[in-house]
């Protein structure tokens, strides 16, 4: 097997003295949707947050092969890392353009451009809007525009947190078709849910994630069996 | 009082206010970037005017000493900071901007340093000494503490401000300096004559809103800095460098600073210590915008000059007094009025 994208072994995470995350590990592969479900406070976004390294974290940590462990923020984006937080995190003040524009910060601005396109072609209602400012946007559209964001930077592995939070049925279906492109396309995927269901659907492969560890992981398509008992027992309905 | 001074005082108060208006932006984007009131905003003005001075007498400055020192001190402190992370690139590149730049600096001044060298040299010359010190003060001083909270990080402002105020004594002197305009155009417009210093004021402050207007408007720098001050986290995860735009926020703000002091070196004595007063007036006029209004801040920075003006004309010795109350009624309606400014993310 090739070296996978991105990861991680004996990872933990702690905000001070309190571990969030003990000791996980994960791959993930080229062209690939891995998600890591589970309920509300087991550490998904903790988990998500330290791989992009807004927080700190001890163990080893691999993209594309290089120890990233030390690295920034900015430089991993430089490197195709990129993330959408759980709380979106857009510059409120300014028009969905220049969020966009911003996105693709470290980009040629040849690549800048032609990504443009490519956002509005996926998502012709930011096109729209694109002298609006993103502080005015309603939630599904502040979602695309994160996304949109995201794909400025042409990242190689996009890292989404919760993307289908208090977003109409509707709109999380063309969110999920949007990620399916997506790996179609070449990006890897790193999907944290608590709508394990809709998640399982789209992923290809699946950790489950309780109390800072991975209890399960396996092939998407045999866990939705599990699932569905995990489902019960951690008590989200869809 | 008869509409000659009338107009005497309106036009004092312009040229006042259009200064405290620079510096005024300059603490809105200080802040708004990085979250620090910046109080040594004021001793950028001291050290633009007093080494623009000494630079117009023939005099080498030894704020070049001071400039080398910083330029060494942040060079140190990135590559040990950076030291795990280092690359060839990034050595040099820190090597060329915080030793060869202000080397070269140092030389460029002993080589054109002459009493009859033009002002508009000069003028350039200061700005090569003073705008360098920004940014390697940012890095020095408020980088490390880069997640601090706004009560920490005004603390280590308060410290800078005494430091630089005590480095400014030590480097230039206890004696006040004024030097001459950068031209000598006048006019007289009716009976209200307009000399070659205040053309300089309105033509420079104009110049550089319309150039700070395009730059955050226009540029992608610019952009950024608007996006680290409206979602630091959002600005990390899109891969602007936090420090980086801290950096440019002090390079505009020590930028913003050195031409403050060199505009008002015609009619004002610098001392050493002079800084602090003007930099406070900008900075009443930065409250009215709530640290964080540029219009308003401009606004009120042009207030704060006509009332000045006319303060020291009908009571010259309570004239700070005045000013610096205009204050009290602000804070108060922002504290009832207005939302708490969020404490970090
Ligand atoms: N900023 C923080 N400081 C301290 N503890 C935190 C912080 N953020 C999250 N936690 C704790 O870390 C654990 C995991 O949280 P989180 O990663 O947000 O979970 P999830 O995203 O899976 O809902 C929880 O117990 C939560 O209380
Ligand atoms: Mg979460």
């Amino acid at each position: 097997m090739s070296t996978p994208l991105l990861s991680i072994a004996d990872y933990s995470i702690a905000y001070g003295t309190v571990e969030a995350v003990h000791d996980i590990a994960l791959n993930i592969g080229d062209s690939e949707i891995v998600t890591v479900i589970g309920a509300n406070g087991a550490g998904k976004s903790t988990l998500l947050n330290a791989l992009m390294g807004v927080l700190p974290a001890a163990g080893q940590v691999r993209f594309a092969g290089d120890d990233i462990a030390r690295l920034e923020v900015e430089q991993r984006v430089e490197l195709g890392m990129c993330l959408v937080p759980e709380k979106r995190e857009l510059f409120a003040s300014m028009t969905v353009e220049d969020n966009l524009l911003l996105g693709g910060y470290r980009v040629s601005a040849d690549r800048r451009r032609r990504g443009m396109d490519d956002v509005f072609r996926r998502f012709p209602r930011l096109n729209e809007r694109r002298r609006q400012l993103a502080g005015t946007l309603s939630g599904g559209e502040r979602q695309m525009l994160a996304m949109g964001r995201a794909l400025m930077s042409s990242p190689r592995l996009l890292m989404l947190d919760e993307p289908s939070l208090g977003l109409a049925p509707k709109i999380v279906a063309e969110i999920f078709r949007i990620i399916t492109e997506l790996r179609d396309s070449g990006v890897s995927i790193l999907l944290v849910e608590q709508n394990a269901r809709a998640a399982l659907r789209i992923a290809d492969r699946a950790y489950m994630m309780e109390l800072g560890l991975f209890t399960l992981e396996g092939r998407a398509g045999d866990l939705i069996g599990d699932a569905r008992i995990a489902e019960s027992y951690l008590g989200i309905s869809e | 009082m008869d509409g000659l001074i009338l107009l005497f005082l309106l036009q004092d108060g312009l040229t006042n206010g259009a200064i405290y208006a620079l510096l005024g932006f300059a603490l809105v984007l200080v802040f708004a970037v990085t979250r620090i009131i910046f109080i040594p905003q004021g001793e950028f003005v001291a050290y633009g005017g007093l080494t623009f001075a000494l630079l117009s007498i023939g005099k080498i400055p030894s704020t070049i000493w001071l400039l080398l020192v910083f330029g060494i001190a942040s060079c140190v402190i990135q590559l040990w900071r950076t030291r795990y992370l280092l690359t060839l690139r990034s050595f040099i590149r820190e090597i060329a901007g915080g030793i060869a730049l202000p080397l070269a600096v140092f030389f460029l001044i002993r080589m054109l340093a002459r009493p009859d060298q033009s002002a508009w040299l000069n003028f350039l010359l200061t700005l090569a000494i003073v705008v360098p010190m920004g940014p390697y003060l940012y890095r020095i001083a408020f980088q490390p503490l880069a997640n601090a909270s706004v009560l920490t990080l005004l603390i280590a402002a308060v410290g800078v401000h005494l430091s630089m105020v005590g480095l400014g004594l030590v480097f230039f002197g206890p004696e006040g300096l004024r030097a001459p305009t950068l031209t000598d155009i006048s006019f007289t417009l009716g009976k209200l004559p307009f000399t070659g210093q205040t053309i300089a004021v309105y033509a420079v402050t104009l110049a550089l809103t319309g150039g700070l207007y395009l730059f955050f408007d226009r540029t992608l720098r610019g952009k950024a800095l608007r996006a680290t001050a409206a979602n630091r986290l959002g600005a990390r995860l899109v891969g602007i460098s936090v420090a980086g735009s801290g950096q440019i926020a002090f390079a505009l703000s020590s930028f913003l600073g050195a031409i403050s002091g060199i505009l008002i070196m015609p009619v004002t004595t610098v001392y050493y210590d002079t800084g602090f007063l003007i930099g406070l007036k900008g900075f009443v006029a930065a409250i009215f915008g709530a640290l964080a209004s540029y219009p308003i801040t401009a606004v009120a920075a042009i207030a704060v000059g006509i009332i000045e003006a006319f303060a020291s004309f009908h009571a010259s010795s309570y004239k700070e007094v005045i000013v610096f109350m205009l204050i009290v009624p602000v804070l108060l309606w922002r504290s009832l009025y207005a939302p708490q400014i969020e404490e970090d993310e």
